[in-house]
């Protein structure tokens, strides 16, 4: 048993306001270790950790390094003692390149030897197995290589504890898999990392003991290998929680709507989405993966008329018991008067689907304000709405008169996935529903769609967990770089192969 | 691993951070009571460190100065209701989130048509119809100036800070040339009080009060924003719009449609603030009919976060001081900076006590220290 611990944290608590982010937590970082922190999200893992990098400073509790008792007032501090954190939004300046953002804020009294930094730069990437092109502008990057360039950071500054928030949320499965052999290689090295994450197989893979958070509690560490995923589900959601999807036949499946040719430009030029061409049908649930960024935003906004598309798209949409009708060309506000019963749960909840400012009811009658004559707007129904809401879905909301920006992100996405389901919608399409949700959430999201699919309604479910997607959808549509890279049948692809469609459209292509 | 030496507490002097809970009425209330309390002393101190006066008489002038006989009283009452009408004009564009700051502009476009009225139809019109007709244009003449920018932001997306501001000058320019043409007695280079025998086109006196109707007209107004901005389907757009514009694309609302409209119904009622100016108090227009007040309102409209009622209160407040300041300084013999300091720390003390009801403050050695033990 290694005794020797690189990090010590004893009762460390932390509040914001009235809420108790950390609540007297213990933790060990062992050297030379893979140390999981696991946890649904809010339950603290990344406030710890942000109390070990300096960003801030523990009301109570104390942290020692290497057995001496330290008190970490800024990032500054953290890397004099050697711990470096690589964070879920990285901190590079976009304009400088590699070599530079290595550098930045080093503070070191005398001209900073670029040419050294490259050599040094270029001995750790060797070490490790990294590709770093010193010279190369940070945004000419990959999100993949935005990353490496945070962790070569990181070790530049001579960092012996590692840690790396939800580092594998931004990549896909073949370069996750480039991440965890380098962390494998720095670990050999002798180095501790820290992984934040909340996916299960990911902590089962890579790491050598898991800690668990439950609301800013510290609920236990075992070693992986003397665990499973349905122990640490249960550690996490605090109770037992089924890990299967639902995945019904599609039921006489009928033609809901038709994309052919669709492309669209964005103001600064680039094609977003280029000839893209599906059918969805009524009564499935149709997945889209993609690398983030691939054109599934545009091609959602683009069938509820948010973007402008060019000439030779075309949308038809086949809602049930009414006319065909043509979407290209219409505005949000045709949509709406055609009446044909289409929900959008959008990606960026606060930018888009709901306003945080306003309350629960407020917000519930966004897609209804409009309906009757009056100068005035029904206050009652969206109420009784919310209501129906806050009770079916179980929102914990101390009232319905609260903004909404005051709720946690898993509320508040049940509200937004609840207004657009009570439309009772032919064609449902929801971008990232379950992003930042927790597990007992996301199973409630994934339940809501299934019924939607069972109602006949056609569902769109862009998603980034390719599990998930793979348990799902009867069928994936993968985009790439804005073009449609193949479509999977959900039952029978394979995770690879879908990771392989979404980064290598060109050799597809070709074949 | 560098040593550091340090030795200082880990425990920071103090740590600030935001309210969980939204604070009931009397205790925020009661904050900005005691910051009132806390700036009346201080510029008790202040007076009697600087000019050696006692204190609390020159309260008592600043008091009579505001309401020391009727007349004071009522001019009072009229300048705060001018004050707002403006911030209940700018209401709506700023909860778009539109920084309307060209209500100057506004005003004196409504004031330069009704005192156009009041010249050129001094013979012809009976008072009654002559108001609604001073009144409409004044609308129209305020809503056009508002709405351009609107037009231009809804179009092309221009920067509405530096439009409004500019619709300014332009307005001021468009004054001199009516002041100048107007010019009442040849040569006074301004225009004199309009129709000052006849009194046509002046209010006319409700109840024995010359400004009664001032106070019926902007109350009337405050209770039909409030409505407007809380209950309309108008009003939620304008909501919707302002939080994002992607929010509002995305619940079909035209959002271009709802700038123009907003904006010109947010310079329309700056224009009946120009009516009021004109017809309602001062009787004469010049380049300095709106005299700041556009800018004041904005103070007005942000403070009371766009309530109009809570609205009154503050104007009243803002125009208190105003008139006290006046009446020290020439009582008293000060220069008007010793005033305008006076008013500066009350505001100061004012404004800050926001940042108590939104936040808690707490210091070293706390009550939360026994944890670390």
């Amino acid at each position: 048993m290694e005794t020797r611990k690189a990090i010590h944290m004893v009762d460390i608590t932390k509040t914001f306001g009235e809420v108790v982010a950390n609540d007297k937590v213990c933790l060990d970082i062992r050297p030379g270790e893979i140390l999981a922190l696991l946890g649904e999200n809010g339950s603290g893992k990344t406030t710890l950790m942000n109390m070990l990098s300096g960003i801030y400073l523990p009301e109570g509790g104390r942290i020692c390094v290497n057995d001496n008792t330290e008190v970490i007032r800024c990032p500054r501090d953290a890397y004099n003692l050697g711990i470096g954190m690589i964070h879920q939004h990285f901190k590079l300046v976009d304009v400088l390149t590699a070599a530079e953002n290595i550098v930045l804020g080093l503070n070191e009294h005398k001209l900073i030897d670029l040419k050294n930094v490259r050599t040094q730069v270029k001995a750790i990437c060797d070490r490790y197995g990294f590709v770093v092109e010193p010279d190369k502008k940070v945004y000419d990057m990959s999100v993949s290589e935005k990353q490496t360039l945070e962790i070569v950071k990181v070790l530049y500054r001579g960092a012996d504890i590692l840690i790396l928030d939800e580092p594998t949320a931004v990549l896909t499965p073949q370069e996750t898999e480039k991440l965890f052999a380098v962390m494998r290689n720095m670990k050999a090295d002798g180095k501790s990392i820290v992984i934040i994450t909340h996916k299960l197989h990911e902590v089962m893979e890579i790491s050598d003991r898991v800690a668990v958070l439950r609301r800013g509690k510290f609920i236990g560490d075992i070693n992986t290998a003397d665990t499973n995923p349905q122990q640490l589900t249960d550690m996490m959601v605090g109770r037992a929680v089924s890990l299967n999807i639902d995945r019904p036949e599609p039921k006489e499946p009928v033609e809901r709507l038709m994309v052919q040719n669709l492309t669209v430009v964005d103001a600064d030029g680039v094609k977003r989405l280029d000839n893209v061409s599906f059918t969805a049908y009524g009564g499935e649930i149709l997945g889209i993966a993609g690398i983030t960024g691939s054109g599934q935003r545009e091609l959602l906004e683009a069938i509820a008329g948010l973007q402008t598309m060019e000439a030779g798209s075309s949308i038809r949409f086949m809602p049930p018991g009414k006319e065909e009708v043509e979407l290209v060309g219409k505005s949000p506000l045709d949509i709406y008067k055609l009446g044909v019963g289409l929900a959008f749960v959008p990606e960026d909840r606060f930018g888009m689907g709901l306003v945080g400012s306003m309350d629960l009811s407020d917000n519930v009658m966004l897609r209804s304000y409009k309906c009757g004559k009056s100068a005035f707007t029904d206050r009652k129904t969206p109420r009784a709405l919310a209501q129906k809401i806050v009770d079916e879905l179980e929102v914990v909301t101390p009232s319905l008169n609260i903004p909404l920006r005051r709720l946690s992100g898993g509320n508040v996405q049940k509200v937004l996935v609840g207004r657009e389901i009570a439309s009772e919608p032919s064609l449902l399409m929801s971008a990232y529903a379950v992003r930042g949700l927790d597990i007992n959430t996301s199973y409630t999201i994934y339940r809501l769609l299934n019924e939607q699919k069972a109602r006949g309604a056609a569902v769109m479910y862009v998603g980034e967990d390719l599990d998930v997607l793979l348990e799902l959808c009867d069928r994936i549509l993968v985009l790439c770089a804005g073009k449609v890279s193949g479509i999977v049948d959900g039952r029978a692809a394979k995770k690879e192969e879908v990771g392989l469609l979404m980064t290598h459209l060109e050799e597809e292509a070709k074949a | 691993m560098k040593n550091k030496e340090r030795t200082c507490n880990p425990e920071p002097f103090m740590r600030i951070s935001k309210r969980g809970v939204v604070m009931p009425l009397w205790k925020s209330l009661g904050i900005r009571a005691i910051a009132l309390a806390a700036a009346l002393i201080v510029c008790a101190i202040v007076i009697f460190a600087i000019v050696k006066l006692n204190p609390i008489k020159v309260y008592g002038a600043m008091f009579e100065g505001a309401f020391g006989t009727n007349k004071r009283m009522w001019v009072t009452i009229r300048d705060m209701m001018m004050l707002l009408c403006i911030a209940i004009g700018l209401a709506p564009a700023f909860r778009m989130r539109f920084w309307n700051i060209g209500a100057e502009g506004q005003i004196l476009a409504g004031g330069i048509v009704s005192a156009a009225c009041m010249i050129y139809l001094s013979k012809s019109m009976a008072t009654i119809p002559m108001m609604i007709l001073m009144l409409a244009l004044s609308v129209v003449a305020g809503g056009i100036w508002g709405f351009i920018p609107g037009w231009f932001k809804a179009k092309w997306n221009t920067n509405e800070t530096l439009f409004t501001l500019m619709m300014n000058y332009i307005a001021i320019q468009i004054t001199a040339y009516f002041v100048a043409l107007w010019e009442n007695p040849v040569g006074s280079n301004s225009v004199g009080v309009i129709n000052s025998k006849t009194k046509i086109g002046w209010f006319p006196e409700i109840f024995g009060q010359d400004y009664a109707l001032n106070v019926i007209l902007v109350l009337a107004l405050a209770v039909g924003m409030f409505i407007y901005l809380r209950y309309s389907k108008h009003g939620y757009e304008v909501a919707v719009v302002g939080e994002s514009e992607n929010t509002a694309r995305y619940a079909a609302i035209n959002v271009p449609k709802v700038i123009m409209r907003t904006m010109f119904l947010s310079g329309a009622l700056c224009g009946i603030a120009g009516f009021l100016a004109v017809s309602g108090a001062s009787h004469t227009i010049s380049t300095s009919t709106a005299g700041g007040r556009g800018f004041t309102a904005i103070i007005v409209a942000w403070l009371a976060k766009f309530n109009s009622f809570v609205m009154i209160p503050i104007a009243a407040l803002l125009v208190f001081l105003d008139k006290g300041a006046i009446e020290i300084a020439s009582r008293y013999n000060l220069s008007n900076h010793v005033s305008n300091m006076l008013t500066g720390i009350i505001l100061f003390f004012i404004l800050g006590s926001e940042f108590f009801i939104n936040y808690q403050v707490r210091f070293r050695g706390g009550k939360q220290k026994e944890v670390q033990a």
